[in-house]
């Protein structure tokens, strides 16, 4: 439950400095917006790992699984229903 | 010969031939010659002169290399801005280059509202996306006629290329560096420097017009501009990424597009190296890889060396103020996985003791020196930084160039990197300026001290590391901090890490931060 607020809270807390979250909407491309880097992309998934109980695979590290909140949370519930 | 020759020349060639692939997008060698004359009839028409400077601000896009190709093609000097910097720094680097053109996109105008107010010399801003940038700023001055929407400019022009004013002795451009004076210096470049640098790595690399190279590095850094100007020196096709975000990303785009050739920095091949099944990835037809812009560990060399042996690896060393210097003939890689090998054809490299004079004896350190034509022109507007770097010899006229970094030599002439001279930190590839991050540090009212130090760090190399001497009263917090900083500074150089104290940094005798102590914790 409440996948996305969570995701929303781990990126504005980490990559943006807890800044004011008016320009991260749910879907936002990271990409685009340059809100992660290579490192962070990592973190990222460190994050989703341990929160959600699902293991990542490399080759699962694709815009089309994690580059907005939307992504990511429609790709937890995939893993998670498997 | 001039730089936007190598696109002429190419779609002259080969007009059909794909140029580049960007976003599954491909673009053959006519269309994107056909569309840079016309951005340089376009320029022409807002008055832009021979010499004049227009800048690009965007991601690596197909409209980023159209855009340097036609401010060439119109014999002005082009500046690839590097997409993540600031406002501030963006006008800085406007208004040091006076440049009067700037190529950009909504999401960047967003980043720079006051640019006509504070940055007088600009005349035009032509926008890629211009409805979006309606959308998205409503309060924007759309209505500025000096704003205009980059396609709708090009489809009046006629794509016929320009009468040539330059010869090959004119500046090209300007490449904007960190410098330890905590101000970006512009590395002024002429045709002959940028050919010359291009001829000699072509060589090495023995690329040919079969050649597809794999580009996830900003073309604001000449690492990542020379994949492009080169593949199009010698008719190849360049698969354009805007970052290495999403390492499958890439690699699926190795295999599916055949890459040949794939630059990259310590950082990117950290990263590779942590994929769980990276070994087992297809790589067949990948021919070589690069690196520069920073050390490579040994350890990561033998370990791709191990999983790859087929592809040559080349570990290079070079600087923007001349391009590259070195590179290790691949097949010495496995003897000599630290060493960066001898001068590139057509340069000549050594190393001088404090004194100037050459070292000829093995294992001596000293500072590394090197000749040969494409040693740049100098800082821009900075005769005294420029008269530290580039000093006479030899021949009358002749300026040789020093390049700040410290060397060695092996009984063979293999050159080994040791350090840099100044205290410059090298991130994921790029420079870092101590200076610069303190500067911004010290804007915050509540900073009483801060030093700024790199740190090792497994992928990055080095890590930035700030440390800020507060007032007793401050409640300032970490990410209050940071916040600051990724306002006013290009993400990769944001510290890592902060540690904030109460009393002061340990000094020199001189009263200076020890940051040797900072260092040694």
């Amino acid at each position: 439950m409440e996948i996305k607020p969570k995701i929303k809270e781990f990126i504005i807390n980490n990559f943006l400095m807890g800044a004011d979250s008016a320009n991260i909407q749910n879907d936002t491309s990271f990409l685009e917006e340059g809100v992660i880097d290579s490192t962070g992309i990592l973190e990222l998934v460190e994050f989703l790992q341990e929160t959600f109980k699902i293991m990542i695979e490399d080759e699962e590290l694709i815009p089309d699984n994690l580059d907005s909140i939307d992504k990511v949370a429609a790709f937890i519930l995939r893993k998670q229903t498997k | 010969m001039l730089v936007n020759e190598f696109l002429e020349n190419s779609a002259k060639a080969n007009p059909e031939k794909t140029a580049l692939i960007c976003q599954n997008k491909r673009f053959a060698y006519n269309e994107i010659n056909s569309m840079a004359n016309q951005l340089s009839n376009a320029c022409i028409g807002f008055g832009f002169d021979k010499k004049d400077r227009g800048a690009v601000y965007l991601d690596n896009s197909l409209e980023t290399v159209v855009s340097i190709f036609g401010i060439l093609k119109a014999s002005g000097m082009f500046i690839v801005i590097n997409p993540q910097v600031k406002e501030k720094k963006i006008e800085y680097i406007l208004n040091d280059a006076q440049v009067k053109i700037l190529i950009t996109d909504s999401k960047h105008l967003q980043a720079i509202p006051e640019i006509f107010n504070n940055c007088p010399s600009l005349k035009k801003v032509l926008i890629i996306d211009f409805e979006r940038a309606k959308q998205r700023n409503p309060q924007f001055p759309i209505n500025n006629t000096n704003i205009v929407s980059f396609y709708a400019t090009l489809e009046k022009q006629s794509a016929v290329c320009p009468i040539k004013q330059c010869i090959d002795i004119d500046l090209c451009c300007l490449i904007y560096t960190s410098g330890s004076t905590g101000n970006p210096k512009g590395v002024m470049l002429t045709h002959l420097n940028m050919v010359t640098a291009a001829d000699s790595i072509i060589e090495y690399l023995q690329n040919t017009s079969d050649d597809i190279i794999l580009n996830c590095l900003p073309l604001a850094f000449d690492y990542g501009l020379y994949q492009v100007l080169m593949a199009f020196k010698f008719g190849g096709t360049v698969v354009l990424e805007k970052s290495f975000v999403y390492p499958y990303q890439i690699i699926d785009l190795i295999i599916k597009e055949k890459v040949t050739g794939f630059p990259f920095v310590p950082a990117i091949l950290a990263l590779l190296l942590q994929l769980k099944n990276f070994e087992i990835i297809d790589f067949s037809n990948l021919r070589y890889v690069t690196n520069t812009a920073q050390a490579l560990s040994v350890q990561h060399i033998l370990k791709f060396r191990k999983f790859f042996p087929h592809v040559e690896f080349y570990s290079m060393y070079g600087l923007t103020e001349c391009k590259r210097v070195a590179y290790l003939s691949p097949e010495k890689i496995d003897q000599k996985p630290n060493s960066v090998g001898k001068a590139m054809p057509n340069t000549e490299a050594y190393i001088v003791n404090e004194k100037g004079e050459k070292i000829t004896s093995p294992d001596e350190i000293g500072e590394l020196v090197i000749r040969g034509a494409n040693i740049m022109k100098g800082y821009w507007n900075l005769p005294e930084l420029t008269a530290q770097r580039l000093k006479s010899a030899f021949y009358p006229e002749e300026k040789v160039l020093y390049s700040g970094d410290l060397f060695k030599m092996d009984e063979d002439g293999d050159l080994y990197f040791i350090s840099r001279k100044d205290d410059i930190i090298k991130t994921a590839g790029e420079m870092v300026s101590p200076k610069e991050v303190e500067d911004v540090l010290y804007e915050l009212e509540e900073v009483v001290e801060a030093a700024v130090i790199g740190v090792d760090d497994e992928i990055l190399g080095k890590a930035i590391k700030a440390f800020v001497v507060l007032k007793e009263s401050s409640q300032l917090k970490e990410n209050e901090i940071l916040l600051h900083c990724s306002k006013c500074l290009e993400n990769f150089m944001v510290p890592k890490s902060i540690e904030i104290r109460y009393s002061a940094l340990p000094k020199t005798s001189t009263g200076k931060i020890s940051k040797k102590d900072l260092v040694n914790g």
